[in-house]
C-alpha cells in the first residue's frame, strides 16, 4: 500500500515492472506540466503552499502537510488497496469476479467513460485559474490550491487507465485531455458546465458546492464498477473529492455569515444597502445558487438513457452507494418516474428503471445538495435573518434531456417565453451582478485577514491557526 | 505496557454537526464501524470507538476532531447526536463533581493526548513535542499484524496457564508474569501488539468495566513454542502517579488470577509498533518497568531464530530503566543472555549510596554507537514506558544525533517517522 516516491512517478501500482507503461508515462508527464505552466493556476510557480500530500493510501498516511510549489507537486498514482475476492455487486454479471482487465466487448464503453471523467479534471483547473489573483485570504487561496493540485492528480488517476489498459487509443486520449481547453470555441471540454467561466469566488465556492458534488456521484458510481482498477481508482479520488465539496460548503457558509452580520449591523434586507457596505445581497447569492445548481444537473445526461441501461447492465457504472440498496441489482422489469413536458406543462411518466438510471443519480445528488442547503440555511436561522436559500425546480433552466428548452419558474411554474425575459434577472445572476461580485474581488494576503465580504472560517487547517501562513511569495 | 482506560472519565469523541459536510470519509474510514449518520448528522458511538484515530486525518473538515471529558454514565447515545445543531459545550467542574467526578480525575483524562498527529510544519516555533515523532507506519520487513479479531462487544476468552512473579524482589514489587492459553481459538499476536482484559463486574456507575490493554511479552509462536498462547507484564497498581494509594480494578484483578482461571479478551491490538523481520536489522529498545513486555517479545523472538543465522549481523541494543536491580522485570533471564547477540543497558534510579540514573543517561553514553545506527536504514527504535520518560529519551536521541552533526529536525527525525524506523508506546 505504501507510496513509491523514490519514483520519478509516485505510485502504488508497481510502476517501475511495466517498463511500456513507464515510458508512456515519462513521456506524457512534461506535457502534462507544460499544460500545469499554460493554463494552471496564474502567477503562481514561486508560491510555497501549505499542501496535503498522501503518503499511503491507509488513513496513517493519507494526509501529509508541507510547504510545496506547486509544480513540484507530487502527482502520482494511487489506487485503494486490491480485494483479490471482489465480486460484482450488480447488472448482469453480478456474483461474477471483479474484472482486472477489459472485456473486448465493453472496451469502447469504457474508455468513453473515462475519457469522459478524466476531462473534467483538468477543465476545472483551466476554469480556475484567474482565482489565484483575488482571493480573499491566504487560508482561501491555500485551499483553491488545493483542490487545483487534486484536480490535477484525478487527471493521472484517468491518465493512468487510458494508459495501462487502451494501448494506443489509450495514448491519444490522454495526449488529446491536454490539449482540449475548457472554452475554447475550436476545441472545447466535453462537458457544457466545464466550458463555463468561474469567473469569481461564490461562483468558486458554488462550483466547488454543486458541479463538485456531481463528480463525487460519478466517482461513487464508477467506484462499484466491475472493472475493479477503475473501482479502486475512484474509491481513492473520493476521499480527496470531499476536501473539494468542504471548500464550496464551507465558503457558501462563511459569505452567507458575513452577509447576514451585515444585514443585523446595518437592520435592513435593503440589497442596495448590503451591497454599500460591501457585502453580497441574499438575492445574488440565490441567484448564483440558482445558475450553478441547474447547470449541474445537466450533467448526469439525459432523464432516459440507454447507454445508462447499457452502462449498468454490463457492470461498468452502478449506483450510488449500490452496496447500501435493497433490491435485486439487476433492476430489470422495474420502472421509475420521470418528469416531461405534456401540451406545455410537466407530467410524470413511468419509465424502465434501467433507462432511467441517469435520472436516479441526479435524484440523489439533488437530495444530498439539499441537506446542504439546509445547512446553509441554519447559519441565516442563527443571526435571525428570516429569508431562506431554496434549490430550484428540477426543471429550472435546463438544457439537456427531455426538459431541456421549456420556460420554467424557480418554483416550478411554466412561464412563457415573454415571461421568463421579464423574470430572468431576478432568477438567474445578470451582467449587473457579476459587475458587482467582481468588485469586490480583490486579493487579501495578510495572514489572519479576510475581505470584506466573507467570514472567517471557524478553524483552520490541519489544526492551524486561521492565521496561519498558508501560502508564502517567493 | 498497561494503559488504563478508566471507567470513570472518558473523552468522548463527537463530530461537531456546524462544521461537518457528511461527505461521509470517516465512516468509510473507520475500521471498527463506529461511524454511522441519518439524514441529518454524522455521529460516534462513544462504546464501540476505539480512539484508533484513523479517521482524523482523511476528515477534510476538521469538524471529526471534537472531544468532551464526560463521565462514561452520561456519554451522549447516538440518538442524541443525531439530533443535534451544535457541540453540547463541555461540562463544568461543578456539573462533574455532582456526578461525583474530582477536578483531578478530568486533570489527568484532559491531559491524555487523544491526537497521535500532529502538525509538523511548525515544529521549528512549536515547543519539542516528544509524541510527534513516533511512527504510524510499521517497518517495512514487519509481518502483517492481524487486528481486533475480538471487539468489546465479542470478547473471546483465554484460560490461565500461569501466573508468577517475574521480578527478583519476590511479589513484594508486585509485578507479575501472567501466562494466557487461547485453546482452539484463533488469536494471533505479532511482538508490539497488546491485547485487552476486560474485568468481570460493574464499575461504581453500574456499568461493565472497559478493557485494559497489555502488551505481550511473548513471541508470535507462543509462550511456550508451538502454543496457542501469550504471555502478559502487569504490575499491580497500588498508587497512582503522584503516589497516592489506590487500587487499579483491571492489574489486581489479573495479578490475582489463579491457573485455571478464565478471563474474557478483546483484541489485537496495534499496527504500526512492529519489529523488522530482514536480515541485518537492528532493534534499539529503550523502556521502563513493565514497558519491557514488547521488548522481551521481540528479543525472545530474534533469539529462537538465532540458530538460523539469519539476523547473524543484526545488533539488539536495549536500554532498560527500573527503581533498583530488584525491581526489573526479567532481571534474572536477562543476564543470562549472550554479550554477543544482545547489547544490555541498565538505569536504576533508587539505588542506595548511587546517584539516580535513568535510561536517557545511558543513551548520553553510548551516543556514538546511537548516532550510527540513527543514520542507519536498517536500525528501527522502540521505546515503551511511563509517558514522563518519553520527551527525556526523544530529546537524548535528538542530542545524540547533533553531536555526530546529523540533521536531527531536517533528515532523521522525518526519515524515522516515514519510513517506520521510531515507535512510541507510552502510557
Amino acid at each position: 500500500m505504501a507510496i513509491d516516491y523514490s519514483q520519478k512517478i509516485p505510485n502504488n501500482v508497481n510502476l517501475a515492472d511495466d517498463r511500456t507503461l513507464q515510458r508512456a508515462l515519462e513521456q506524457w508527464q512534461p506535457n502534462f506540466i507544460n499544460w500545469w505552466d499554460d493554463v494552471g493556476p496564474e502567477n503562481s510557480t514561486n508560491n510555497e503552499v501549505y499542501l496535503r500530500t498522501a503518503t499511503s493510501v491507509d488513513p496513517q498516511g493519507w494526509a501529509h502537510f508541507d510547504y510545496v510549489k506547486m509544480r513540484d507537486y507530487r502527482w502520482g498514482i494511487f489506487l485503494n488497496p486490491a480485494d483479490a475476492e471482489r465480486k460484482i455487486d450488480f447488472g448482469d454479471h453480478k456474483g461474477e469476479k471483479a474484472w482486472q482487465d477489459v472485456p473486448g466487448e465493453h472496451r469502447a464503453n469504457l474508455r468513453r467513460i473515462i475519457v469522459t471523467q478524466g476531462d473534467t479534471e483538468p477543465a476545472s483547473v483551466e476554469q480556475q485559474r484567474h482565482l489565484g489573483l483575488t482571493a480573499p485570504s491566504l487560508y482561501d487561496l491555500r485551499n483553491l490550491f488545493q483542490v487545483n493540485v487534486e484536480e490535477g492528480r484525478h487527471l493521472w488517476a484517468m491518465v493512468y487507465l487510458l494508459q495501462k489498459f487502451f494501448g494506443r487509443d489509450g495514448r491519444e486520449e490522454a495526449a488529446a485531455l491536454l490539449e482540449r481547453t475548457s472554452g475554447d470555441a475550436n476545441n472545447p471540454r466535453i462537458l457544457g458546465a466545464f466550458n463555463e467561466k468561474t469567473p469569481d469566488w461564490l461562483a468558486f465556492f458554488m462550483f466547488t458546492y454543486f458541479t463538485d458534488r456531481d463528480g463525487k456521484f460519478q466517482l461513487a458510481a464508477l467506484a462499484e464498477s466491475a472493472f475493479d482498477p477503475l473501482a479502486r481508482t475512484t474509491r481513492f479520488m473520493l476521499t480527496e473529492e470531499a476536501h473539494h465539496m468542504f471548500v464550496g460548503e464551507s465558503g457558501v457558509s462563511r459569505v452567507l455569515q458575513r452577509t447576514a452580520q451585515v444585514m443585523n449591523e446595518l437592520k435592513t434586507d435593503d440589497p442596495a444597502l448590503v451591497r454599500a457596505a460591501g457585502a453580497i445581497d441574499l438575492g445574488t447569492i440565490q441567484r448564483y445558487l440558482n445558475f450553478h445548481y441547474s447547470v449541474t444537473i445537466d450533467l448526469f445526461g439525459a432523464d432516459q438513457s440507454s447507454n445508462a441501461a447499457t452502462f449498468y447492465s454490463s457492470g461498468l457504472k452502478g449506483r450510488y452507494e449500490e452496496g447500501k440498496r435493497v433490491d435485486d441489482h439487476v433492476l430489470k422489469g422495474q420502472t421509475y418516474k420521470v418528469l416531461e413536458v405534456q401540451n406545455g406543462q410537466l407530467a410524470e411518466k413511468e419509465v424502465p428503471m434501467l433507462n432511467a438510471l441517469n435520472e436516479v443519480l441526479r435524484d440523489d445528488f439533488i437530495k444530498d445538495s439539499v441537506a446542504g442547503v439546509g445547512r446553509w440555511n441554519k447559519v441565516l436561522e442563527k443571526a435571525g435573518i428570516a429569508t431562506r436559500l431554496v434549490v430550484p425546480h428540477k426543471a429550472f433552466n435546463r438544457k439537456i434531456g427531455a426538459l431541456a428548452g421549456i420556460r420554467m419558474s424557480p418554483e416550478g411554474r411554466v412561464v412563457s417565453e415573454e415571461g421568463w425575459k421579464q423574470k430572468e434577472k431576478e432568477w438567474l445572476p445578470s451582467p449587473g451582478d457579476f459587475a458587482f461580485v467582481a468588485s469586490l474581488m480583490r486579493a487579501v494576503l495578510e495572514p489572519g485577514k479576510f475581505a470584506a465580504w466573507i467570514a472567517p472560517p471557524a478553524m483552520g487547517i490541519n489544526k492551524n491557526p486561521v492565521e496561519f501562513e498558508y501560502v508564502r511569495f517567493g | 505496557m498497561d494503559t488504563e482506560v478508566r471507567a470513570e472519565v472518558i473523552k468522548q469523541h463527537l463530530i461537531d454537526p456546524e462544521i461537518c459536510i457528511r461527505c461521509n470519509t470517516c465512516e468509510a474510514t473507520c475500521p471498527v464501524g463506529a461511524i454511522t449518520h441519518d439524514d441529518r448528522n454524522y455521529v460516534v458511538r462513544a462504546d464501540v470507538c476505539n480512539l484508533c484515530m484513523a479517521c482524523i486525518a482523511p476528515c477534510p473538515t476538521g469538524s471529526i476532531d471534537n472531544w468532551r471529558t464526560v463521565p462514561r454514565s452520561l456519554a451522549y447515545p447516538i440518538e442524541d447526536q443525531l439530533t443535534w445543531d451544535e457541540l453540547p459545550s463541555e461540562l463544568t467542574p461543578e456539573q462533574l463533581a455532582a456526578e461525583g467526578v474530582s477536578a483531578d480525575e478530568v486533570a489527568a483524562v484532559a491531559a491524555e493526548p487523544v491526537l497521535a498527529v500532529m502538525p509538523e510544519a511548525a515544529a521549528g516555533e512549536a515547543p519539542f513535542n516528544s509524541a510527534a515523532f513516533g511512527s504510524t507506519v510499521p517497518p517495512w520487513s514487519a509481518a502483517h499484524a492481524y487486528t481486533n479479531l475480538f471487539g468489546p462487544k465479542s470478547p473471546t476468552s483465554a484460560t490461565v496457564v500461569g501466573n508468577v512473579n517475574c521480578t527478583e524482589a519476590g511479589f513484594h514489587s508486585q509485578t507479575h508474569h501472567i501466562v494466557l492459553d487461547f485453546g482452539p481459538i484463533p488469536f494471533p499476536v505479532l511482538e508490539g501488539q497488546s491485547i485487552g482484559i476486560v474485568p468481570p463486574g460493574v464499575d461504581g456507575h453500574g456499568r461493565p468495566h472497559v478493557a485494559r490493554q497489555y502488551s505481550v511479552a511473548s513471541p508470535r509462536n507462543g509462550e511456550r513454542p508451538g502454543y496457542n498462547n501469550v504471555s502478559l507484564t502487569v504490575k499491580r497498581v497500588t498508587e497512582d502517579h503522584q503516589g497516592r494509594p489506590t487500587r487499579g480494578v483491571a492489574s489486581n484483578y489479573v495479578c490475582d488470577l489463579k491457573v485455571g482461571d478464565t478471563v474474557q479478551v478483546i483484541g489485537p491490538f496495534g499496527q504500526s509498533f512492529l519489529m523488522p523481520n530482514h536480515p541485518k536489522s537492528h532493534i534499539v529498545m529503550i523502556c521502563t518497568g513493565t514497558g519491557s513486555a514488547p521488548m522481551r517479545a521481540m528479543t525472545e523472538w530474534r533469539r529462537r531464530l538465532r540458530k538460523t543465522g539469519k539476523f547473524e549481523s543484526g545488533k539488539l541494543m536495549l536500554f532498560f530503566g527500573a527503581r533498583s536491580r530488584e525491581e526489573l522485570p526479567y532481571f534474572g533471564p536477562l543476564q543470562s543472555l549472550p554479550k554477543d547477540f544482545i547489547d544490555i543497558n541498565l538505569a536504576f534510579s533508587r539505588t542506595p549510596g548511587q546517584p539516580k540514573r535513568y535510561v536517557q543517561d545511558l543513551i548520553h553514553e553510548r551516543a556514538a554507537d546511537l548516532a550510527r545506527l540513527l543514520a542507519d536504514p536498517n536500525a528501527h527504535f522502540y521505546v515503551c514506558g511511563l509517558k514522563a520518560m518519553e520527551e527525556g529519551v526523544l530529546l537524548a536521541l535528538r542530542d545524540a544525533a547533533g553531536e555526530k552533526g546529523l540533521d536531527w529536525e531536517g533528515v532523521v527525525a522525518p526519515g524515522l517517522k516515514r519510513e517506520g524506523r521510531l515507535h512510541l508506546e507510552t502510557y
